[in-house]
């Protein structure tokens, strides 16, 4: 209805054809260069809709880079050329008549600092659905901030303060203001970029679980640090190491059996 | 293997590597004690070995401890976690052969006042040697990570199984032929079971270790006898 055009055709063609688990977004030989700098080579990677992928790896391995490609957040950065194929439902996301304005809010983003707006925990929210013209009355748009923040898991805690500032919320509340923001606009793709490494454990357990329960709406994408949180939260698990896609798989596989020498030395602590 | 980037933690995995070891050797030295005894009969020694299975159980226990003390440290992954789960399954084998050979002595001990060797015992001979040849060869799967050692156990523990089955005729049989062989050749006969037992948890402990270095599960279908 209100994503893409052509997206939402797709989809509910796929819906009805395709038997689940579908794969949402289909990547070919993506590369991108900083400048000179070769900084995610060749990468081919199929994501499932529907579930969590995880991508883990060292730091400066090209896992952030891989996930800006599927957003073209790394349009925004100068120096920045990416190169191949990138799908989201069959549909080609460098396409030069795709909306990217459109395509941002298809695919929504979380970031490692929670980064609400300086503005009450309502605006955070409507912000986006009226800027995408989702609602045409303020009943609707009521509607819309309380069902994104209750999928967030957050209604219960600021119901009562909807007009206070989101930036007074506590940092786990914060994420959690960011992933209802995330998903007000209703969309395809959620990826979040180490969303938990600014929290403490509980509030991380919480997102843990939000994101356990936002995956029968969403495919999610996140990228982390913790070998533990990625077994927890993903169905499936990519291991990035200096560009390269090394190994992609189910990830009790890949926690347990993984293929690729360079996977074992890295989640068991042996690198370097 | 690379070493971890905390070298505590390859010092731990060595630990329970080395406790696995010593572990492995004591049930092996008790089994090879108990052999001797169906010659000797030797109640001192029968009652050392029956004795000594408890140092067998205390190190069960430390390698419980231990291996439960890294999960909860090192929450280790792959190799490093099927090393840990392998060693705690492997423990819990060696424990059971340990029983069971503990078992065999009591009964040796129990048939002792026999004045002579009954027939079968030439036979049990034999098959305490399989089982040896087996336990020796686990050890070593074990210790040098082989995969094709671990398989030969897995292949191997047929030998035992055939020799147990007409070790069982042929105690049946003397025991038809004269009832007074019959309690001697009972202790005999749960000798055998036990260590057609042991054959077993000795296979066990192989699929451990192609688990542990493979990553991948021993098919469900073992050549039976
Ligand atoms: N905006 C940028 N300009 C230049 N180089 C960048 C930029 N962003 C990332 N890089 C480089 O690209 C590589 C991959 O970075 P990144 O995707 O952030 O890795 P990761 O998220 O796995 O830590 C690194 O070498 C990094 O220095
Ligand atoms: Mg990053």
């Amino acid at each position: 209805m209100h994503g893409v055009a052509g997206m939402s055709v797709q989809q509910i063609e796929g819906a009805t054809v395709r038997p689940l688990p579908t794969t949402k977004i289909i990547a070919r030989d993506v590369n991108v260069h900083y400048g000179e700098k070769h900084a995610l080579k060749a990468v081919d990677v199929d994501i499932p809709d529907c579930s969590v992928t995880s991508f883990i790896g060292p730091s400066g391995c090209g896992k952030s880079t891989f996930l800006r490609c599927i957003n073209r957040m790394n349009d925004t950065i100068a120096s920045c050329r990416v190169t191949g194929k990138i799908e989201i439902d069959g549909r080609d996301i460098y396409d030069k008549t795709l909306d990217v304005v459109q395509l941002r809010a298809r695919v929504g983003m979380v970031f490692q600092k929670p980064n609400p707006f300086p503005k009450s925990i309502y605006e955070n929210v409507a912000y986006a659905p009226r800027l995408h013209g989702m609602s045409r009355s303020k009943a609707e748009l009521d509607q819309i901030v309380e069902a994104s923040l209750e999928k967030a898991g957050l209604w219960g805690e600021v119901k009562d303060r909807l007009g206070d500032s989101g930036t007074g919320l506590s940092g786990g509340q914060q994420q959690r203001l960011c992933i209802a923001r995330a998903i007000s606009v209703n969309p395809d793709v959620i990826l979040m970029d180490e969303p938990c490494s600014a929290l403490d454990p509980i509030a991380t357990a919480r997102i843990e679980q939000l994101i356990d329960s936002l995956r029968q709406h969403f495919c999610i994408v996140i990228v982390t640090h913790s070998m533990q949180q990625a077994a927890r939260v993903s169905q499936r698990t990519a291991f990035f190491h200096l560009g390269t896609l090394v190994e992609e798989g189910p990830t009790t596989d890949i926690f347990t059996s993984p293929k690729d020498k360079r996977t074992q030395d890295y989640i068991t602590g042996r690198f370097g | 293997m690379t070493q971890h980037t905390v070298s505590s933690f390859d010092e731990e995995l060595k630990s329970l590597d080395d406790m696995v070891m010593t572990m492995a050797r004591s049930v092996i030295r008790q089994h090879s004690d108990c052999s001797d005894l169906l010659a000797s009969r030797d109640a001192t020694l029968a009652g050392r070995i029956i004795d000594g299975d408890r140092a067998i159980d205390d190190l069960q226990v430390g390698i419980e401890e231990k291996a439960i003390q890294t999960i909860a440290k090192r929450q280790p992954l792959a190799i490093d976690l099927r090393t840990v789960i392998a060693t705690l399954k492997i423990a819990t084998d060696l424990e059971r052969i340990g029983d069971l050979v503990k078992n065999n002595a009591k009964r040796m001990l129990a048939s002792s006042a026999q004045s002579q060797l009954p027939p079968g015992a030439a036979n049990l001979e034999m098959l305490n040697e399989r089982v040896a040849e087996q336990l020796d060869r686990m050890l070593e799967a074990f210790e040098q990570r082989d995969d094709g050692l671990a398989k030969e156990v897995w292949m191997r523990d047929i030998e035992i199984d055939t020799l147990q089955t007409s070790l069982f005729r042929e105690l049946l049989t003397y025991m038809m032929e004269d009832p007074r062989n019959i309690g001697y050749c009972t202790h005999l006969l749960f000798c055998a079971r036990n260590l057609e037992r042991i054959g077993d948890h000795a296979t066990n402990i192989a699929e451990q270790v192609h688990y542990m270095v493979t990553g991948a599960t021993m098919p469900i279908d073992r050549p039976k006898g």
